[in-house]
């Protein structure tokens, strides 16, 4: 298993379990779980005990493995350099061999399944891909300086829909040219990677380069910071060589285009920071420029920001395989009842992946009354003109 | 057992009670030296009620309970040596209440230091509590009831001398305070009570739950400095230490020596931490702590190293998370320490049998003290890092913490929160009218001996 050499150096210290600050807990499945079993040291005890006959492939072992979302807070926070880079990597090898021995929970099965046979987790048509921009003035790509990525949860889902809408149109305001591929792409297959089956990334990544070389792709844009992670980090080894840029980034460049309506409310909010734009990406402040920009805005940061920042649970195909979204203590109810300590009404958000986490997590908490989800581009367009 | 385990999840929810192999198997060791013993299941209670139902349905059912807190003693007192439950308390981690004038703070069983640390920076940004060394997600009540000590410490104290009182689940399942709280609302302090928290404090966990404290809190300075004294002959360090802690001005005192960074090797060095309201009452309190031991300044047999301020940050950091990092010395993920409250008298002493026994086993070592109030005890250290994955250097670092356990006994000290051996070389060691009274409250408390069995026993 690649990285097995680092799994009995980690001492099992706790930094990886909580932020810089230690305010509260940080590790997602540990807070949700609470047994050591489930933070980031327990796991690399556990697999060093499995490589070593010690304990046998379970069930549970298999749940333990795949209730990390690979948020990278313990690649954050763990003091150890000779390691501590490596944690995440090894995690991924160790939920590749689950999957290399038939052990992996049903919900795992099902979302790569779905991967596998229709190229995203919803397991709709290919040809759908672009159906949320139907009744949208936006081109088909056609070589703009753009390509604009809506990934899986802005072309399938709902929600996410409208957020890719809402940021498409804000793009097209603030006049930056580009154009959408109208079928044929794939999943960006960031959390298909994360989950260890790094052939089924390896053949999206290579459908995806095709289809973006085919076409002359050479920048992209991305909804969601997902895809922006793959683009970015992964894909230039197989071939995928492009300029990439999470829309936030673009946009927060652009602040300057829009006209801003006159005295607007004046509304407190909340910053929750998407793992793969910041922690992995270390990016805190192009959403912070863009929430800057806006008029009628007063910021209130959560304890736990930036490179300390709670994940909502989603991440590593969590929001499709849902092990993590029950109880008390899901991260993502976690993350609302923290937003609505700062006395914010609107957690703002930059990931579709966020936006359906922390909504459902909002309803469960009876919240819904005082605290509203809402993605940047949506608080800017209810505010220009 | 299985009946037992169903009537667990009926307490505490099933998400909070496993009897599964990993579970079984994490929990099974530290990361210590000290063989693994698998306990039957694990339970976190979410409250003290959950405690006390816990505690009864082990008594009924005769089976042993493990307190747990942090889980990071090293020394394997978290084991269940003779099966039963490990009782994990970290749910329970809430800061209940902070009294900014009396300066006390009263928190869950399962608190962790860092989250208190944290809570008081957000909300009471006048106030701090003694932090040890150990790791953030080390619990208050674990710490201080295995006689912790930490940053304020030449301040106040062994952490225990901080308590201000303690609601605890007995072994037959009633639910007892100590302390001021057990006549008044407030947790300001122990006395002038019989103290009963004596009953829970270095007992390895055999005698009750600790399921809420009180802590003391002290003032935060906004201007905080640092010096290392360093000199090169450890017959002078009690003399030194005992002039330092004289100008009490300090709060913590750290001697600390240690073969790597070269530059370091031989020396003996103290590092003072003191803070001030002003810069002018640190200036002043500066000048105590450097005129205490002008002597061996002017003598230049000793001195002050001179430090630049990015250094002293690193240093000032509590805690750090450099501490820690020993454990990679052997890219191995394993250290332990004998840790040895006595008299600062015997620091010499100490020091040559540490490195004696480092020779003598060839094991990576580092040593160091943490000084106990105006120079009246201190916990003399002796860490030893190993190699996880390799037997053979387990090995040889056990048999460094035996022989060091059995040279810091024979100095006249006492091993802290020692491990199963130690507790019984100390046994040997002790008054046998003292060991018979701690057997005869342990009988009463603990009827079915369900407490953390195997500790503390001959």
């Amino acid at each position: 298993m690649l990285n097995e050499e680092i799994l009995h150096r980690c001492f099992r210290c706790g930094y990886c379990k909580m932020p810089s600050n230690y305010i509260d807990l940080n590790c997602p499945s540990y807070l949700a779980f609470r047994f050591e079993t489930y933070s980031p040291g327990g796991r690399m005890w556990l697999l060093r005990a499995w490589l070593d006959g010690k304990i046998p492939l379970s069930k549970r072992f298999s749940e333990i493995m795949f209730s990390c979302t690979a948020c990278g807070n313990c690649t954050e926070h763990c003091p150890f350099p000779g390691f501590k880079d490596l944690l995440l990597e090894a995690f991924t090898a160790a939920r590749g061999a689950f999957l290399d021995a038939g052990r992996v929970p049903a919900g795992v099965r099902d979302y790569l399944t779905r991967m596998q046979l229709h190229g995203n987790p919803y397991g709709m048509p290919a040809k759908k891909r672009a159906d949320w921009a139907v009744g949208m003035e936006i081109s088909p790509f056609t070589g703009q300086e753009y390509l604009f990525f809506a990934g899986d949860e802005g072309s399938y889902d709902t929600r996410g829909q409208e957020i890719a809408r809402s940021a498409a149109k804000l793009l097209a305001k603030a006049g930056i040219s580009f154009g959408i591929l109208t079928g044929g792409e794939n999943s960006d297959g960031n959390d298909v990677r994360a989950s260890g089956e790094t052939a089924l990334f390896e053949e999206l990544a290579k459908k995806n380069t095709d289809l973006f070389n085919k076409n002359n792709v050479k920048k992209i844009i991305t909804l969601s910071p997902h895809g922006f992670n793959a683009f970015k980090k992964f894909y230039p080894g197989l071939g995928g060589n492009y300029q990439v840029f999470n829309y936030t980034q673009v946009l927060a460049f652009n602040m300057g285009k829009l006209k801003f309506r006159e005295n607007p409310d004046q509304v407190q909010i909340t910053f929750h920071d998407s793992c793969y734009l910041g922690c992995h990406n270390m990016d805190y402040y192009s959403p912070r420029v863009i929430l800057s920009a806006v008029p009628g805005l007063k910021m209130a940061e959560m304890d736990r920001n930036k490179q300390n920042a709670l994940c909502c649970g989603g991440g590593g195909g969590n929001l499709f395989t849902d092990i993590l979204s029950s109880g008390n203590e899901s991260p993502a109810r976690s993350r609302v009842r923290e937003a609505k300590a700062t006395g914010a009404t609107i957690i703002a958000v930059s990931c579709p992946l966020c936006a359906i986490m922390l909504e459902d997590a909002v309803k469960t908490e009876g919240l819904a009354d005082v605290l509203r989800v809402m993605e940047l581009s949506e608080i800017i367009n209810d505010r220009i003109m | 057992m299985n009946e037992f385990i169903r009537q667990l999840a009926e307490i505490t929810g099933p998400g909070f009670v496993s009897a599964e192999p990993e579970e079984r198997y994490l929990y099974s060791m530290d990361q210590g030296t000290m063989p693994p013993v698998e306990p039957d299941a694990v339970v976190m209670p979410g409250n003290t009620e959950e405690v006390r139902q816990i505690i009864l349905c082990a008594n009924k059912h005769k089976v042993p309970v493990v307190p747990m807190g942090g889980g990071l003693v090293l020394s394997g007192l978290t084991r269940a040596l003779h099966g039963g439950i490990i009782l994990d308390m970290k749910r329970m981690n809430r800061i209940l209440q902070v009294n900014p004038k009396s300066r006390y703070a009263v928190v869950e069983g399962g608190a962790s230091e860092g989250m208190l640390q944290a809570y008081l920076k957000k909300h009471h940004p006048e106030l701090k509590h003694s932090m040890p060394d150990a790791p953030p997600i080390a619990t208050l009540a674990g710490n201080i009831c295995i006689h912790g000590s930490g940053h304020l410490s030449v301040l106040g104290g062994f952490h225990s001398d901080m308590l201000t009182g303690m609601e605890v689940v007995l072994p037959t399942g009633d639910i007892v305070r100590s302390g001021s709280c057990s006549v008044s609302p407030d947790w300001f302090a122990r006395a002038p009570l019989p103290d009963l928290s004596g009953l829970f404090m270095g007992w390895s966990g055999t005698t009750g739950v600790v399921t809420k404290l009180g802590i003391r809190l002290f003032p935060s300075y906004s201007h905080n400095d640092m010096l290392i004294f360093v000199c090169e002959d450890a017959d002078l360090m009690p003399d030194i230490i005992s002039r330092l802690t004289g100008t009490q001005v300090a709060e913590d005192m750290t001697p600390w020596m240690t073969p790597k960074p070269e530059w370091a090797r031989g020396f003996l060095h103290i590092n003072i931490s003191y803070g001030a309201h002003s810069k002018k009452e640190l200036t002043f309190k500066r000048n105590l702590l450097q005129a205490s031991v002008k002597k061996y300044s002017d003598q230049k047999i000793a001195g002050f190293l001179p430090m630049p301020p990015s250094e002293k940050s690193r240093f000032l950091k509590i805690p750090s998370p450099d501490l820690v990092k020993f454990a990679d010395l052997r890219k191995g993920g394993g250290f332990e320490y004998v840790g040895a409250i006595m008299a600062i008298e015997h620091f010499a002493e100490a020091y040559r049998a540490g490195l004696q026994i480092a020779r003598a086993y060839n094991v990576s070592y580092s040593m160091g003290a943490r000084i106990i109030g105006a120079g009246h005890a201190m916990m003399f250290f002796y860490a030893y890092a190993f190699n996880r994955a390799d037997p053979e250097d387990i090995n040889r670092a056990q048999h460094a913490l035996e022989a060091t356990n059995t040279a810091a006994l024979e100095i006249g000290g006492i091993p802290w929160k020692s491990e199963l051996p130690a507790q019984k070389q100390i046994i040997n060691k002790m008054d046998p009218n003292t060991f018979d009274l701690m057997n005869r409250i342990r009988s009463v408390l603990d009827p079915n001996h369900i407490m953390n069995p195997g500790n503390w026993e001959k």
